[in-house]
């Protein structure tokens, strides 16, 4: 809706309304989607600061043996582990690297995949064939199986964990892209625009893919969720993250000797990695929500 | 030849010949198909569903979907140069600034997620260039979306606002004002007012009656409603299974029919005055365009059918120089009397 506001000269000036601007306002009416927002937004802001609350080196690596295996206490909040090290101080820092590596990984596998998806999609024929054939023998794979072999041919350290999940994250959006793609790009829009003398570059970016949009953002989002799990289970199979560095997944796995006395060392663990999902999947479905023109 | 020297031909298209090939077999969907717009003209091409009539108007653009279409041979030429052998760079310029398309249905032919002047801007920007001969700014194109909106009858300011805001008349009416913001020399109008109720039909058919005759604009008129041909067409062409097989002045078709196949669209028309009348539909389909008949495409459902329809191609004859009937019904003598068919 345009709104009719006046500038300094009187005359009517006209307010365009982003389409954004639109989804966000849609987005703010859907209270789930805000919840899952905020506590988003909470773990995020807990990773950014983490070095402002807990210093690394002395609260979340240091072994203090004294102060083993303490229950949650007000000094401890969510109690100590078998080495003495504060757990709420250890999984506000794996918050930092599940996020950034679910971030990092999906951004490069929405690339890679999106735009092999977009293409084949969009042109069909025989690249599609190609492209799509060699991302069935990806997908042959299970994507963790996947993983644990790209972990155990390169090593394990942040980096390869990254490259692991990209890689094992193209298809998946690369069949998502393209079965999106491929609708609108029979649509008469679609038509029109090569009939005004729109190039298939211009085609593809500016009226295809933002069309094909709300599927891709909700796999955006589960599919950070995926890969805050899939690390957290290759950490717990001790082919992720190593330790002592704080990762929500190698947590679990070191708590699970203790689960009979204190089993709080895996349920919190647990709890952040549920939390964080459930919160990327309540946004993922608003967004879809929000963006689809035609709920609108 | 000499023929063409004297006409100023905004569209000359020469025996073309259009065919779908997929595995289940070739559909000839255009048979030698001639067409012809003089500069500032308009002309209707009519004909039932399937007849190749938005074949035709793609083909004009050279966006006959490839596979499985392709352009077996004959000739179209936009103001005397030869679109078939442009490459697809040049045809990229030329669509939608030299021709553009208004499509059939303004529901689906406008993006759902663009304001409506991102998309009249959209052309704007392809086209235009600046007094630099660069790119014309992007502030500009909107300004320029926002007044063709004015010109069709839309609030400037409502610019900002999605498709789905508008309602069908006004959809149309920015398709409209994005085939025309940049001035075509020709505009094809692919059955603009199907999709539309009847008392829109009459506003925008008049809008576009207007714009027309304000810029010079060469119209082809693609219906087959023969009410919209009477109302803004300068000449008709008849078209039925890829081939025109009547075509004359608006005067020669209407008052002057010839051909079978044309006097059975008229006769498919209610008349107001003589209510008491039945109606009198063609019989049968249109034939399968997979398999033609051997001889005149329309024998197998024409009243006036004779031995020789069956076998050969009925050749042309002319009625004055412009009027002409591809019919066996007709020799020089009598087709210039008339009074062979009923009407």
């Amino acid at each position: 809706m345009a709104k009719n506001n006046t500038n300094v000269n009187g005359e009517a000036v006209v307010k365009k309304q982003n389409q954004w601007v639109e989804a966000w306002k849609r987005l703010t009416k859907n209270w789930s989607a805000m919840a899952g927002l905020a506590i988003l937004v909470i773990i995020i802001l807990a990773a950014i600061f983490a070095d402002v609350l807990y210093d690394y080196d002395n609260v979340v690596i240091k072994q203090n043996i004294s102060a083993r295996l303490q229950a949650p206490s007000a000094e401890h909040w969510f109690g100590t582990d078998e080495v003495g090290r504060d757990v709420f101080a250890r999984i506000v820092h794996g918050a930092r690297i599940s996020l950034a590596i679910g971030l990092s990984a999906n951004v490069v596998s929405l690339t890679i995949g999106g735009i092999l998806g977009a293409c084949a999609g969009f042109y069909g024929g025989k690249l599609d064939m190609i492209i799509m054939r060699i991302m069935d023998v990806f997908l042959a794979i299970p994507g963790t199986l996947l993983a644990i072999c790209i972990m155990a041919a390169l090593g394990s350290s942040v980096t390869n964990v990254v490259i692991a999940m990209a890689v094992s994250g193209c298809p998946g959006y690369a069949r998502i892209v393209r079965s999106a793609v491929m609708p609108v790009r029979d649509m008469e829009y679609v038509e029109a625009a090569r009939a005004i003398g729109c190039t298939n570059k211009r085609i593809i970016f500016a009226h295809v893919i933002p069309n094909s949009l709300a599927p891709i953002i909700v796999q955006a989002t589960m599919h950070v969720a995926s890969v805050i799990l899939t690390i957290a289970g290759l950490s717990f199979l001790g082919l992720g993250i190593s330790p002592p560095t704080p990762e929500w997944g190698s947590m679990l796995s070191a708590g699970r000797a203790y689960i009979r006395g204190n089993s709080y060392l895996t349920m919190f663990p647990g709890l952040a990695i549920m939390i964080t999902i459930l919160a990327l999947n309540l946004l993922g479905d608003g967004l879809r929500d929000a963006l689809d023109p035609r709920l609108r | 030849m000499s023929e063409n020297m004297k006409k100023d031909l905004e569209l000359d298209i020469k025996n073309l010949v259009v065919e779908f090939r997929t595995d289940a077999g070739v559909t000839q969907a255009l048979n030698g198909l001639d067409l012809e717009i003089e500069k500032g003209k308009t002309l209707g091409l009519v004909g039932e569903t399937g007849a190749g009539k938005t074949t035709t108007g793609l083909s004009i653009l050279q966006l006959i979907p490839d596979p499985p279409g392709i352009i077996v041979d004959g000739s179209i030429k936009l103001a005397g140069e030869d679109v078939m052998m442009k490459s697809e760079k040049e045809m990229e310029k030329i669509r939608g600034q030299q021709v553009s398309m208004i499509f059939q249905d303004p529901m689906t032919s406008l993006n759902p997620v663009m304001t409506v002047e991102d998309q009249i801007a959209e052309v704007v920007a392809i086209h235009e260039v600046d007094a630099n001969g660069k790119p014309i700014a992007y502030s500009d194109a909107i300004k320029r979306a926002k007044e063709m909106l004015e010109l069709v009858g839309i609030p400037g300011d409502r610019g900002t606002e999605y498709p789905h805001q508008f309602s069908g008349g006004m959809k149309q009416r920015v398709v409209i004002a994005i085939a025309l913001a940049c001035n075509p020399k020709l505009l094809i109008a692919d059955e603009p007012t199907t999709a539309l109720d009847v008392t829109i039909q009459a506003q925008v058919l008049e809008m576009m009656k207007g714009l027309r005759d304000k810029y010079g604009t060469s119209m082809l008129m693609i219906t087959h409603d023969l009410g919209i041909v009477a109302e803004i067409c300068d000449a008709v062409s008849i078209i039925y299974a890829g081939r025109v097989i009547e075509h004359g002045s608006l005067e020669d078709i209407f008052d002057n029919t010839r051909h079978p196949y044309t006097e059975g669209l008229f006769n498919s028309l209610p008349d107001l005055d003589h209510r008491e009348q039945r109606l009198k539909p063609i019989k049968g389909l249109m034939p399968d365009p997979t398999n033609l008949p051997k001889g005149c495409a329309f024998c197998p459902r024409c009243d006036y059918a004779m031995e020789i329809c069956q076998t050969q191609k009925p050749p042309r004859v002319y009625r004055n120089d412009e009027h002409y009937v591809e019919c066996f019904l007709y020799n020089e003598q009598n087709i210039k009397e008339g009074g062979v068919i009923g009407r």
